[in-house]
């Protein structure tokens, strides 16, 4: 590859890129969208530097925190809801400061394309006081993911880089660099700055608001704050993609655009609002900059006008601050398309059973969380990573062992090992009573496809040891540990029901690919209008391969189906048959 | 030269992807400045999906915004539907006509509805190919958006070398050929 030239790339691909120019040499991160795509390009440089999926992010941080310790540039990658489970090293990592550069990627979801919240992780940054960095397309990702590691090291500062979603999954012109081999760092033992018990961090926090204080000074002349002014009219603060949407809606304001936005260039923001008639602070999310500009007595205008929710828009900005009536189409009235399982995905099944049983479900994040909606309708629960498990046993705890009986926990393999684990290993501990499936398709899927340790195979491709699930299961003391293929009904029926009705824990691994990894050739089935009697019952999973002629008798979508066989298997009258085998 | 705002809609799972990622680089071979935007995700799992494509001199958001399209491709005739007010007045239409029933309609929640395409073309310029039945008889129905994107290549101001140029660089090696073809197709459709 030529190295002068210029591409198009994501911005999760630029955030990749320019972690390798930098010269990072460890990265860790749990897959989690829209950040998932930054370490599934950072492996084609695995001959320059590491790689992993860690089981989940506070982990991830922490290989990232030795790392940096021991000297190299280093750093973690995750959604902003893992930033939450990463929270407690980032928040201590934070006193500690770095030997090697550090930084911790998170990416947010404004509009919640793939999230349960639409939290801020500048708020949570702030917190934890610590800086952070934030580009507004592929080419400043690029940029500032060097920047941020100098400034790492200058300042001896963890730093944030944050993203959303829009940027993290945008495509721009990127310009290729070459890749700075950064010297090792030699580790020396400083306890006082590396063991943070209270009497070193104590003075850890003195030591971290003074650089705080310098880094905010030294804001008001970095590269990555710059002014563009032009009619002072209209001036507007912003940062990030809404950047790109002040650019259309008002070419002929003057803007400051903060590449940095904790801590906040004061200065330099006191020069701006000086300098314009009205000042306007857009922001996505919440009113960080807002709230601490007008805290300095600054006037501004904000979320008065703008929302805390969902993404920005041009269109939105010319509506708000210029009033204008925009002659737009009013959108067609159509039935919505929202997501759901796939043709012959697995968890179809496994719902199905549990539905049929009328068993309620405490769900967890993954695609089975899309058993929420009809015609499944069988998850009651979905709050974060881990906690199908225990909530399951939260109930038990309120309501008692008969009341759990007409209850199931269900959570994926790569969800389990996140942090499910750890609920499970309480049901054993206090003695719960109550059924866990684990619905293994031996990937973590929603993401799209990432290995993990029970795969067997690491990020860079390594084949590794890989964790026998049920085998943990046991060794954590669950007695009742059993494996069903996800397919089969009638054994998925009787395990469930034996388990439910049993006053210990039990965990069913329901044990079948994700449909969607197998490259081999599909079987194919078709419906037969004159054996079918129309009434429904294979239609009752869901399978979007499954529509109903005219008059009403069954059509099998031959691009969609994935032979899979469920709707077979619940035809009583033989419409249903197999007209292409596959290779399974 | 003026920003030229492209979308592909679909259903997820129909390749819009690959699709605009094949638009994105033929435009950044054309020296173009360029921003796509896409969909990954819980949003990929059969949902309706939209990506933006956008080159010109200099171009600043990643997104199109209603009413400013100049070319909107459908993959499926209720997502055409859906996002048909994203159009600008003279903007051009493509459509599959594909038909791929959302849940609402599968449980029987909410009818799909009649006659989109007579509605559309009342109000846009609508060009429509069945491209999974053309794609079938080619032997692979998922190139059934390479001759989608070819009737949007009649459109667009790309020659063929620009378009096959790009097919080559960003199919997989084994179906390049079959994705020329499929092109093909949608490229010499009259319709």
């Amino acid at each position: 590859m030529s190295e002068t030239k210029k591409v198009i790339m994501l911005g999760n691909e630029a955030i990749a890129r320019g972690a390798y120019e930098a010269g990072v040499k460890v990265s860790a991160a749990y897959p989690g969208t829209p950040s998932t795509e930054i370490s599934e390009y950072l492996v084609q440089y695995k001959d320059d530097l590491y790689c992993e999926w860690s089981p989940n992010e506070k982990v991830a941080t922490e290989v990232a925190i030795g790392a940096s310790v021991a000297g190299v540039r280093a750093m973690s990658c995750m959604k902003h809801v893992g930033f939450n489970v990463a929270a407690d090293p980032a928040y201590t990592v934070s006193y500690m400061g770095v030997n090697g550069g550090l930084v911790i990627v998170v990416a947010d979801d404004p509009g919640l394309y793939s999230s349960q919240n639409e939290q801020d992780t500048r708020m949570v940054a702030r917190a934890a006081q610590l800086p952070v960095l934030e580009p507004s397309d592929s080419s400043e990702a690029k940029e500032f993911m060097k920047q941020a590691f100098e400034l790492s090291e200058r300042f001896d500062r963890p730093f944030v880089f944050r993203t959303t979603t829009r940027l993290a999954h945008s495509q721009g012109v990127v310009e290729l660099g070459w890749r700075k081999e950064v010297k090792d760092r030699p580790y020396e033992k400083d306890i006082r700055k590396t063991v943070m018990m209270p009497a070193n961090a104590k003075l850890r926090h003195i030591e971290i608001e003074k650089r705080n204080l310098e880094l905010a000074e030294a804001a008001d002349t970095l590269s990555v704050n710059r002014m563009e002014m032009n009619d002072t009219k209209i001036g507007v603060i912003t940062s990030g993609i809404p950047y790109q949407y002040v650019k259309e809606a008002l070419p002929e304001a003057s803007v400051l655009k903060l590449g940095m936005v904790n801590p906040l260039p004061k200065k330099l923001i006191e020069e701006f609002a000086s300098k314009v008639e009205t000042l306007y602070i857009v922001e996505e999310l919440d009113p960080v900059i807002e709230e601490q500009v007008r805290s300095w007595g600054i006037k501004a205008v904000g979320k008065e006008i703008f929302t805390v929710q969902g993404e920005y828009s041009a269109n939105m900005i010319r509506r708000a601050v210029l009033g204008e009536e925009l002659n737009i189409k009013t959108p067609a009235q159509v039935p919505v398309r929202p997501p759901i399982l796939c043709p012959g995905c697995p968890h179809r099944s496994v719902y199905y059973a549990v539905r049929k049983l009328g068993l309620h479900v405490a769900g967890d994040i993954g695609c089975y969380t899309l058993g929420a909606v009809a015609p499944l309708s069988v998850v009651d629960t979905t709050i974060c990573m881990g906690a199908s498990i225990s909530s399951l046993h939260g109930m038990e705890k309120a309501k008692g062992k008969e009341y759990i009986k007409n209850w199931v926990a269900a959570i994926g393999d790569s969800t389990f090992l996140h942090t499910g684990i750890n609920s499970l290993m309480n049901m054993v501990y206090n003695n719960a009573t109550g059924t866990v499936l684990i619905l293994d398709n031996s990937t973590t899927g929603m993401t799209g496809h990432q290995d993990h340790a029970a795969t067997g195979r690491t990020l860079q491709g390594d084949l590794a040891p890989a964790i026998d699930i049920s085998g943990l299961c046991r060794a954590i003391g669950v007695k009742n540990v059993f494996e069903v293929n996800a397919f089969d009904l009638e054994a998925l029926e009787r395990v469930i029901k034996e388990e439910t009705a049993r006053d210990e824990v039990s965990v069913i691994i329901t044990k079948t690919p994700c449909v969607l990894l197998s490259k081999e050739k599909k079987p194919l089935y078709t419906a037969h209008a004159d054996l079918c009697k129309k009434c429904g019952m294979c239609m009752k999973p869901g399978c979007p391969a499954m529509t109903r002629r005219e008059d009403g008798t069954i059509r099998i979508d031959d691009t969609m189906c994935t032979g899979c066989g469920l709707c077979k298997d619940l035809c009583k009258f033989g419409a249903i048959e197999l007209v292409k085998a596959g290779d399974r | 030269m003026a920003v030229k705002n492209i979308m592909i809609v679909g259903v997820g799972g129909q390749g819009t992807l690959l699709t605009s990622r094949i638009l994105g680089g033929l435009a950044t071979a054309g020296g173009y400045d360029v921003k796509l935007s896409e969909v990954h995700g819980m949003a990929q799992r059969g949902g309706s999906v939209v990506t933006f494509v956008r080159y010109g001199g200099k171009v600043a958001e990643p997104i199109v915004e209603e009413g400013q399209a100049d070319v909107l491709i459908a993959f499926e005739r209720l997502e055409a539907l859906r996002y048909a007010h994203f159009l600008k007045e003279d903007g051009v239409l493509i459509i599959n006509d594909w038909r791929i029933d959302p849940i609402p309609v599968v449980i029987g929640a909410a009818e799909y509805p009649e006659g989109i395409i007579e509605t559309l073309k009342k109000e846009h310029k609508v060009y429509t190919v069945n491209a999974t039945e053309e794609s079938k008889k080619l032997g692979n129905p998922r190139v059934f958006n390479l001759i989608v994107l070819g009737i949007a290549a009649q459109h667009m101001d790309f020659s063929t070398e620009e378009w096959y140029d790009v097919i080559e660089r960003t199919v997989p090696q084994k179906t390049i050929e079959i994705n020329k073809k499929a092109f093909d197709v949608g490229y010499h459709l009259v319709s």
